[in-house]
């Protein structure tokens, strides 16, 4: 592969937006989970869930901090890198960021303030409504990205004039054919994502012997949500699969390693897609599997990879990629219903599955990410399906330049990733010594 | 009017105004973190608290001004963006440090704190370094040449110095004692180097257009534009008088003018703002494109301009909201 400006470009922009789609899938959900340990102390009376809300409210500015700096990045590379895309589909791209803005960066970057230091100075009400307004606009703004993401991926009430899309009709544009399935399928990994880094950070306390109420009140918050989102999530991904197979076959086919149309086709548990020879090496198989699932009948047609010469995805990325997502799902799966099924029957958790959750603190993250990447790179070789290439809306910056700034966005990146990591970890040990009352009281906590 | 025209005018003045909002607003706490290495350990918390919960919504406004050029005038973004490549990316990544580092300085374990604290000032220099040369690059329309680098160059050192001047008046109205009476001397340094960058932008807009230098020194226009010079003149050397006698006042414990700092530095910029509104307008590129030739389809903006007239003044409600709940002297942020 020649590394020139487009894919340069290409690279730079999956780094940017892989970095920065880890923290808002973080705070989506945590914004949430953080109003419901707020409501839940307000009802009560009880410290303990003003002790986790007190701990996770940290995690969720320095989180938020990182979403707001990469984000703003993402809104300069559509210039710098991909003007095309701006100059075909703008009447829809606009209005969408747009919106974006003005109904939910705003009304979140604001209300953080009084949800992050305010509690001092407004009353507990005040308080609340602030908290529900940042995790109003967090909903808000996947709300408006996923409209636009999913109009790239099927598009819908528009016509050509002049090589630039108008919208005929807004509605249709707005809630286009994919947009129910996607957001649900992304608010939900939110959710998973949220869930088990509450989930693995308190248990990480929990294994160094912080067994406060308020630690034990976040434990059972991130694994009973985990448990309950999980099978969920799964009933949405395969709606969502069966939604691709109707508007994006060749993604499907990328998916499944479908090189030839057939009935009957096997469900592949493993396989290395063969680019060159056009077949699949090392296949383990389910006979009839992958029909099943995308047909509901044992013998359904499948189209595969040949009907759409040249047009098709890279097979073995999106295949992996899928393969990773699915198997990540299922492990949590696992973990979570062993952990909730200890919480709630024996009201204790076994060491060996705390750790099992310390290690899947971050899950969400790969399975999130691993799901775009199916996604976004199942839709290439469009940009916006069947409407603009991928080729034709990268920019003229020559691709030295581009190699500059993406060594440097690397580099932060990385800084960055491991900082972020070891602080959730550091805060994690320290909020144990510091004792949990200090949370509670004003003057004792930790400034910004 | 037909909406072509009007549409595209209203978009220009709503991009100037949000990018108005945020060079005032990202302006005092990328100042306040310029400043940072220089005031006294003790003093470093005040200064990232007295900033701490705005910044996020400050650097909302610079996403709003460039989501407003991107949707609005997409041609005009596209070129703009492409021709500043290297300097947005620098600034990007001056934002991305800066930001990160208010959260780890005080969450990474004591030992790293110096560390992020040097990050942080670090981050807000480069950043309002390359949004001068930015500045810079745009008023010579992106022309080559040693020359042009070398005034984008200074307008960088300008801009940062402006945003100096900012951040010092924000601290002289949000602290007291020795960190108030520092900020004066530096608001001092700060009002030299904005009035240098005033000047050199001044007097280069109009060598580089002979339509932006026509704009100003035709008559009459030019006796009705000569108040916004000679006002801008006046502010900077009331402002210089009057902090060393600001500083005597707050020796002797008076608070009641430690706003007016700050008010007479937000003066300076609407004004410096204005002037340059006027001299590029109609233009969005200078001499190359014009806010109507780079505007996008007059349906998409509609649809943008509803939403943005039922919705701004909504967030201006809301900020001024929040700015009234962290009113007065900074107290330390806690959590809880």
């Amino acid at each position: 592969m020649e590394l020139d400006a487009l894919i340069l470009a290409r690279i730079q922009f999956a780094a940017n937006i892989t970095f920065h789609i880890l923290f808002p899938s973080i705070t989506i959900a945590l914004a949430w989970i953080l109003l419901f340990f707020k409501i839940r102390y307000t009802k009560t009376g009880d410290t303990a869930w003003l002790d986790a809300y007190g701990f996770w409210v940290k995690v969720f500015g320095l989180s938020f901090a990182l979403g707001v700096v990469s984000g703003v990045t993402m809104s300069f590379q559509f210039g710098t890198n991909w003007p095309g895309f701006m100059n075909t589909v703008g009447n829809i791209a606009g209005p969408l960021l747009a919106y974006e803005v003005l109904t939910a960066f705003f009304l979140e970057a604001t209300f953080l303030a009084i949800m992050l230091f305010g509690r001092r100075f407004v009353s507990e009400r005040t308080h609340n409504i602030a908290t529900f307004l940042v995790a109003l606009g967090t909903t808000a703004s996947a709300f408006w990205i996923l409209t636009l993401n999913s109009w790239m991926q099927t598009p819908a009430g528009y016509e050509m004039v002049e090589g630039q899309i108008v919208i005929t009709d807004w509605l249709a544009a707005l809630f286009n054919p994919s947009l129910p399935y996607r957001l649900t399928h992304m608010l939900m990994a939110s959710g998973l994502t949220a869930a088990f880094l509450v989930a693995g950070l308190s248990a990480y306390r929990w294994l160094r012997g912080d067994r406060s109420s308020g630690v034990m009140k976040a434990l059972r918050t991130g694994v009973l949500s985990a448990a309950a989102l999980i099978p969920l999530q799964i009933f949405v991904g395969d709606l969502h699969g069966l939604n691709t197979f109707e508007h994006q076959p060749a993604k499907i086919a990328a998916m499944e390693g479908v090189w030839e149309t057939q009935r009957g086709v096997p469900l592949l548990l493993f396989a290395l897609p063969n680019e060159a020879e056009r077949r699949n090496d090392y296949e383990i198989r389910i006979p009839r599997g992958a029909s099943l699932i995308l047909t509901h009948s044992l013998d359904g047609e499948i189209k595969g990879l040949n009907e759409f010469e040249g047009m098709y995805p890279p097979v073995a990325k999106v295949f992996w990629s899928f393969r990773i997502m699915v198997g990540v799902g299922l492990i949590m799966l696992a973990v979570s219903w062993v952990a909730a099924w200890q919480l709630v029957r024996r009201k204790m958790l076994s060491p060996w599955v705390a750790k099992a959750l310390v290690g899947m603190t971050f899950s969400g993250w790969i399975a999130t990410v691993a799901g775009w990447y199916v996604t976004e790179i199942g839709r290439q070789p469009w940009l916006v399906h069947g409407v603009l290439a991928t080729k034709d809306a990268v920019g003229d910056v020559p691709a030295a330049m581009v190699a500059v700034s993406l060594t440097m966005y690397l580099g932060v990146y990385v800084v960055m990733l491991f900082a972020y990591i070891s602080v959730l970890f550091y805060m994690a040990r320290k909020a144990g010594s510091n004792g949990p009352a200090s949370m509670g009281e004003p003057g004792k906590g930790v400034a910004r | 009017m037909n909406a072509e025209i009007w549409l595209p005018m209203a978009f220009a003045g709503l991009m100037a105004l949000s990018l108005l909002m945020y060079v005032v607003l990202d302006g005092y706490d990328l100042g306040v973190g310029i400043l940072l290495p220089f005031a006294k350990d003790d003093d470093k918390d005040t200064m990232v608290s007295s900033i701490g919960p705005f910044w996020d919504a400050n650097e909302t406004w610079l996403v709003l001004g460039v989501g407003l050029l991107l949707v609005a005038f997409p041609k005009a973004h596209g070129i703009i963006l492409q021709a500043l490549y290297l300097p947005v990316t620098v600034m990007l990544i001056g934002l991305i440090l800066r930001g990160v580092a208010f959260d780890f300085r005080v969450k990474a374990g004591v030992r790293y704190k110096g560390l992020w604290n040097r990050v942080f000032a670090a981050g807000s220099l480069i950043a309002s370094m390359a949004q001068g040369v930015m500045l810079g690059r745009y008023l010579t329309a992106f022309e080559p040449g040693w020359q042009a680098w070398a005034f984008a160059l200074l307008v960088g050192v300008g801009l940062s110095a402006a945003y100096v001047l900012l951040g010092a008046c924000w601290l002289i109205m949000k602290s007291e004692g020795t960190l108030q009476r520092q900020a004066i001397g530096w608001a001092r340094y700060g009002v030299f180097g904005t009035a240098l960058c005033v000047a050199a932008v001044s007097l280069v807009t109009p060598l580089v257009s002979e339509r932006i230098a026509a704009k100003w020194f035709e008559m009459p226009e030019f006796f009705l534009l000569l108040p916004l010079p000679l006002l801008t003149l006046a502010l900077f050397v009331l402002l210089l008088l009057m902090l060393p006698r600001l500083d005597q006042r707050l020796g002797q414990g008076d608070q009641h003018l430690c706003w007016l700092p700050f008010s007479m530095a937000v003066g300076i910029f609407l004004l410096s703002f204005y002037g340059l509104s006027y001299s590029v307008f109609p233009d969005v590129i200078i001499d190359k494109l014009d806010i109507w030739e780079a505007a996008a389809h007059p349906q998409a903006l509609w649809v943008i301009f509803i939403g943005a007239v039922v919705v701004l003044p909504a967030i201006v409600a809301y900020t001024v909201f929040v700015y009234r709940v962290f009113w007065g002297k900074t107290r330390e942020l806690t959590y809880s």
